[in-house]
């Protein structure tokens, strides 16, 4: 059996988006997903709803969560699979790959950058990370448990690419934040 | 305060859209028309506005018209309006026009040939001349003579050449072709997505566009290889079935253009093909899109894109009557925001203008 | 509130309000830049706000509560046929209310009030590319935008003052987004500009004819181009508003006769109404 997929299908993709424009708007600020989703293992809630909001047979997907979080997704999403360099979104449940591999765009077409979505252990706001850039009015504080060591700077040396770049989703459970393109992280 | 923030929007637009109903219906004395009347009496229209409705349904297409007043146009716009609410299953298997059930061909390339030339149901040769009978509610017409023997399928003209090696071939793909009402246009635009938007098109402005190449805008040498009007199968493979299946046969209308081609470094001097092909029995508009298709490949062959109908952002971008009805018409809207911008603009670039042309003649007066 | 249901939610079906979803977040991602979308035709034409309406029918949401202005205002003929479409297809709340509203889509204007980070201010617009009056080829402007080569922009500028002795455009201005993105800031009023830069809410843009969409992210630098011996300067009609004597709002003139009679009124409706009210309630406190 498969495991059901939104209870509202149209509200909750809705509802879903909304938090995800808003976390891309205002990077750091960690959104809470609310809806009941009951996906399955590795997946958490976050990452889960996100997929359903955002892919579909025209956004090939790469994930690294196993057979069952596969089928999943692709009988609900109807996504084509793709490898790590030609996906327009990737999910990590573990190790990321590694960002300079992943689709950037081009100057004339920055948008087919991709989109990777990171599943962590947890996301604070407060403390950890300084971000600036567009989104943030002055600085966003984020801590990200969860994700390998070096992490930000392999991200900041993509910065010299911009427009071209790849767009990220930190997913804890229940919660997500974005870090779009334009973010600079300062380790705090 | 009668001048300002007029109230009452709503009412207006209600009352307005009534007034409007009252004038389609017009005079209630006379019987309604009905939508087969039209299907079936106005059978161009229906066939103009499916076409550039980019929807093959005459019963829709004529209830549009009907709605519309016979606005043509707008009648399109409300068919595109509900083609873009189905949900879009795939993409039919290409047509085959080879195997057409002809009612109309003609070729101007030669005198005969296999399959011969058949007249159809056709404008030419009627004198135009009001047919004052045509007033009056009369008999119908008596049915027209039938050949006793079905017409045969015909080979194209275009292949007759081919084989010959006259005739450029068009290279086939099994690719996925693009979906103009999905994705939108990007230049350079493959021809499968310039076809698409010129089958949608406006039949007025690829009429004057292939017009233009006929007078020296755009050299094109063209003859009709032949004409094709008649009936072809449309399958579909749904996905879940694996195999193919037959939705049924519509009307279309094909016209291949040939044109001399010089040659190039690549390729030796041989016939070029412009293509054309629209939903019904729109002629007209099958000839202008292959003389525009044509006109269009300048680039690729080589030649210099000189000419309005060799500019591909130039045509794609200004073929489709729905937009372009839009943005033409949007000028109606209020603008009176952008306009008090522009009048203050103005009225200060006078200023400036009137104290620099008066200020020399005052210093002369002064001298 | 419960929408026509005829119609999916929002009147787009969900495959199309993902793909405009996803064409979103690329833009947010991107300020400025215009990302290609597969527009699709709506019920209503091209030109009267298809794009604006393709954008928020891919945000809206059951709680969320719509305003939507033409020229400023809340009962332009436009405005209110756009907010009906959206009360039978969405069955949101609406409002006329600028601080009540959670999506202001609008046309030629930016409202007066100062917009917070609750909102998403949605902008209809006629031709995203800011150079298309220079260079209408699409493929050029591609290109140009790829290199940041806005040269053509500051030589059109340059010659305006030259020959006029300033920039002779009013509205349409246009603007830098954070300093690598020449934008559109659809017609409004040149005077609307300073609003755009480090806006606490969200911006969109959408162009349905032309099929692209863009954005500013909240709090985002957006720079009306100048030169440092002629910058930038918005402009409004000298006068108060004849309703609520507003000295800081952009005007509308309006011609009162024959004779050359002109009275000057708020074009924000509701900036100008609430401003009226309050003053009522003070005089009548008085009294």
């Amino acid at each position: 059996m498969i495991r059901p997929a939104f209870v509202e299908p149209v509200l909750d993709a809705q509802d879903c988006f909304r938090a995800v424009l808003e976390a891309m708007s205002r990077p750091g600020r960690v959104q809470r997903l609310t809806m009941a989703l009951d996906a399955p293992a590795p997946l958490a809630p976050a990452s889960a709803a996100v997929l359903l909001t955002l892919v579909d047979a025209e956004a090939p997907l790469w994930l690294d969560a196993g057979e069952e979080a596969e089928g999943w997704i692709r009988f609900h999403a109807g996504c084509p699979l793709a490898v790590q360099a030609e996906a327009s979104f990737l999910l990590a449940t573990g190790t990321p790959p590694a960002l300079a591999d992943l689709r950037q765009g081009s100057d004339e077409t920055p948008q087919d950058g991709a989109t990777l979505i990171i599943q962590v252990e947890s996301l604070e706001e407060g403390a950890g990370w300084h971000l600036t850039g567009p989104g943030i009015e002055k600085e966003h504080r984020l801590n990200v448990t969860g994700l390998p060591p070096g992490f930000a700077s392999e991200r900041s040396r993509l910065a010299k690419n911009y427009p071209r770049g790849v767009d990220i989703i930190l997913c804890a459970g229940d919660r997500l934040a974005a870090l779009p393109r334009t973010t600079r992280i300062e380790e705090g | 305060m009668a001048y300002v923030a007029v109230k009452g929007g709503e009412k207006a637009i209600s009352h307005a859209h009534d007034w409007l109903a009252e004038t389609r219906r017009g005079n209630p004395a006379l019987p309604e028309l009905e939508v087969d009347q039209i299907e079936q009496q106005l059978g161009l229209a229906v066939d103009r506005v499916m076409a550039e409705g980019a929807c093959h349904d005459r019963g829709l297409a004529a209830l549009a018209i009907k709605q519309a007043q016979g606005d043509l146009i707008e009648a399109a716009f409300l068919l595109r309006a509900y083609r873009t609410t189905l949900p879009r299953f795939g993409h039919a298997a290409p047509l085959d026009t080879a195997t057409m059930r002809i009612r109309r061909r003609v070729s101007a390339t030669y005198k005969d040939l296999p399959g011969g030339q058949v007249l159809g149901p056709t404008y030419d040769y009627t004198h135009r001349l009001l047919d004052f009978s045509l007033a009056a509610a009369g008999e119908a017409p008596p049915p027209a003579p039938q050949a006793a023997v079905a017409q045969p399928e015909a080979l194209r003209v275009t292949e007759l050449l081919a084989r010959e090696g006259l005739m450029a071939r068009d290279s086939e793909s099994d690719a996925e072709p693009p979906d103009l009402t999905r994705q939108p246009l990007d230049f350079p635009a493959s021809r499968a997505a310039r076809l698409q938007n010129l089958a949608r098109g406006d039949e007025g402005f690829l009429l004057g566009l292939g017009y233009s190449t006929q007078r020296g805008y755009g050299g094109n040498h063209p003859f009709v290889g032949e004409i094709r009007q008649g009936h072809v199968t449309v399958a579909f493979t749904p996905p879940e079935l694996g195999f193919e299946i037959e939705l049924g046969d519509i009307l279309v209308t094909e016209c291949q253009m040939v044109n001399q081609f010089h040659g190039s470094k690549a390729e030796p001097p041989q016939f070029t093909r412009g293509y054309g092909l629209v939903l019904g029995a729109g002629e007209r508009k099958a000839m202008a899109m292959s003389l525009v298709d044509r006109a269009l490949m300048a680039g690729e062959l080589g030649e210099d894109r000189v000419a309005p109908a060799q500019d591909e952002e130039f045509v794609l971008l200004h073929s489709d009557n729905v937009e372009a009805t839009g943005f033409v018409e949007h000028l109606k809207l209020p603008h009176y925001v952008d306009f008090q911008s522009e009048l203050e603009v103005v009225r200060r670039m006078r200023a400036t203008a009137i104290a620099e042309a008066s200020s020399p003649a005052e210093k002369e007066l002064a001298e | 509130m419960s929408h026509d249901p005829g119609y999916n939610f929002a009147y787009l079906d969900e495959n199309t309000k993902r793909m405009i979803r996803r064409t979103l977040l690329k833009a947010v991602a991107i300020p400025g830049h215009q990302v290609p979308f597969g527009a699709r035709e709506m019920p209503l034409p091209y030109g009267w706000g298809t794009g604006g309406i393709q954008v928020t029918a891919a945000i809206l949401g059951p709680r969320d509560v719509l305003k939507v202005i033409d020229q400023g205002a809340d009962d332009t003929t436009n405005a209110v046929s756009i907010r009906r479409f959206f009360n039978r297809v969405a069955g949101v709340a609406t409002t006329t209310r600028t601080p009540e509203a959670t999506v202001i889509q609008t046309r030629h204007r930016i409202p007066e009030a100062t917009l917070t980070e609750q909102q998403i201010l949605v902008y209809q617009v006629p031709m995203p590319e800011p150079l298309f009056r220079l260079e209408p080829r699409l493929t050029e402007t591609r290109r140009m935008h790829a290199l940041a080569d806005y040269g053509l922009m500051h030589v059109k500028l340059y010659e305006d003052i030259a020959r006029h002795g300033h920039v002779a455009s009013a509205y349409n201005y246009p603007v830098m987004v954070q300093e690598r993105y020449l934008m559109s800031p659809s017609p409004i009023p040149a005077f609307d500009n300073p609003k755009m830069h480090r806006m606490p809410a969200l911006q969109l843009f959408g162009a349905g004819r032309e099929k692209k969409i863009y954005a500013v992210p909240p709090y985002t630098a957006v720079r009306s181009l100048d030169f440092e011996d002629h910058p930038f300067r918005p402009h409004r009609a000298d006068a108060p508003c004849t309703l609520c004597g507003s000295r800081t709002s952009y005007l509308d003139e309006v011609v009162t006769d024959d004779r050359g009679g002109r009275m000057f009124v708020c074009s924000d409706t509701d900036y100008c109404e609430d401003r009226q009210s309050t003053q009522a309630a003070r005089g009548e406190q008085a009294a």
